[in-house]
């Protein structure tokens, strides 16, 4: 006996849909203060400083996100010896994966700032941490925005995968539906639609921002 | 921690190992000549084509851009058969990664054709070129080289979210590590070579995308052009 797709199956995605929220955010958060250690080590004068921010940051751009989540579900299971439910392996991966790219998009943004602005901090003379604290971070923060909601689109998307080690986030909660309704045609469309209603108005806004900030820099627009 | 690290197994089960990796590598070229070609064609016709189409095309683009590429492949390998239309794994795989790899790669292309300078693409008109013409022999060489860096790192992606698709058991590498792990119990040792494998191909292909663009496009450049200053 299979269920009919209704209120009840679509209220329970709308709960799932909040979990995607949460997940998304907490890697958001937690990426983007170990991003900006990551940025700041890797434009720092400090040799095995870069080197390591750098390592870090290709390995995980250079790996899919779903062995990194593999990684730490069985990682965190070898090292407490006993297998895990997936909240802190999820929570731990997306902020790994969130930390390296955007310590990338914002090393970008530091290194986009003219040389002369340091020089400038330096001779007025402000210390090293203040130059960055209050030259560049403030005008690389500008530059950085617009890649930064960006990523927080592919972000969400990415935590779709979630699912596959058992998280119950929108996409496992689509599959638990249509193992109960047996109706596949209307809710992956409608997961996908969820999505992107949570999405495209993210991309939009990074769209305006990043033209907005274009123009201030005078970057001539394509017609 | 008690846990004893044994690698030694991992190395007995090489051969699967490197069989998935080859898939992987195949699965990531088949869906980039495919998506390429598809998003070459929308490229065009978003830049040249009638207003509802170019709408329409658009319309694929952001579709695609903002739904989880797991999503996209459930909707192809379990949504399509409930109006009759059937896919194998590897069918579904290939054909989920071409579709998300040309909603990426149809919006670079048209940023780089919208980089040729207009007045290259009225100098084509004013010699009585179609815009099939203009756009064969005026736009694609130097919107190419433009975009190449962006569709490169874009392969990369590719190949690397190509592991998604063990989720529809599709036996690419992590399909196959999947499986292995599951009947050797020794998941952690599993999935950190897979793991290496991937980081190996990304660096490969990131050296190999390199030294095609070295080939094609700057080694065929006779003289400098305008346009790559």
């Amino acid at each position: 006996m299979s269920r009919d797709f209704d209120w009840p199956e679509f209220l329970f995605l709308l709960g799932a849909l909040r979990w995607t929220v949460v997940l998304s955010l907490i890697a958001f958060v937690g990426g983007g203060i170990g991003g900006l250690l990551l940025a700041i080590a890797r434009t720092s004068s400090h040799a095995i400083l870069r080197g390591i921010a750098a390592a870090y940051i290709g390995v995980m751009q250079g790996t899919p996100v779903l062995m990194q989540l593999f990684l730490a579900y069985y990682g965190l299971a070898v090292l407490t010896g006993i297998r895990i439910d997936p909240w802190p392996a999820v929570t731990l991966a997306f902020t790994m994966y969130a930390a390296a790219f955007l310590g990338e998009i914002w090393r970008g943004a530091i290194q986009a700032i003219p040389r002369q602005q340091w020089e400038a901090a330096a001779a007025l003379p402000l210390s090293p941490a203040a130059q960055l604290r209050h030259v560049i971070l403030p005008q690389a923060f500008r530059i950085a925005i617009p890649p930064t909601v960006g990523f927080l689109v592919q972000l969400i998307k990415g935590t779709s995968i979630a699912s596959i080690i058992g998280f119950v986030e929108l996409t496992r909660a689509g599959q638990l539906i249509v193992n109960v309704t047996f109706q596949p045609m209307i809710v992956y469309p409608l997961i996908a639609g969820l999505y992107f209603v949570l999405c495209w108005p993210i991309s939009l806004v990074a769209l305006r921002l990043e033209r907005r900030i274009d123009a201030t820099l005078g970057i001539k627009q394509h017609p | 921690m008690k846990y004893v690290f044994q690698f030694g197994i991992v190395w007995d089960h090489l051969p699967r190992l490197l069989d998935g990796a080859w898939l992987t590598i195949r699965l990531s070229l088949g869906a980039f000549a495919l998506g390429f070609v598809i998003a070459m064609l929308l490229a065009f016709l978003r830049t040249a084509g009638p207003r509802p189409l170019r709408a329409a095309i658009a319309a694929y683009v952001e579709v695609i851009r903002n739904t989880p590429f797991l999503v996209q492949l459930f909707i192809i390998y379990f949504s399509l058969p409930a109006i009759g239309i059937r896919f194998e794994a590897i069918t579904a795989a290939l054909l989920g990664m071409s579709l998300n790899f040309s909603g990426y790669a149809t919006e670079i292309i048209r940023s780089g054709i919208e980089a040729v300078p207009r007045s290259q693409i009225e100098a084509g008109y004013s010699l009585g070129f179609t815009r099939l013409q203009i756009f064969r022999n005026i736009i694609v060489f130097p919107a190419l080289r433009t975009v190449y860096p962006a569709l490169a790192s874009q392969f990369v992606l590719l190949m690397l979210g190509s592991s998604i698709v063990a989720a529809i058991s599709a036996e690419e590498l992590t399909a196959v590590t999947n499986t292995l792990q599951s009947t050797t119990f020794r998941a952690f040792e599993f999935y950190f070579v897979a793991t290496a494998m991937y980081l190996l191909m990304a660096i490969g292909a990131r050296l190999l995308l390199h030294a095609i663009y070295w080939t094609v496009f700057e080694r065929a450049r006779p003289v400098q052009q305008p346009w790559s200053r």
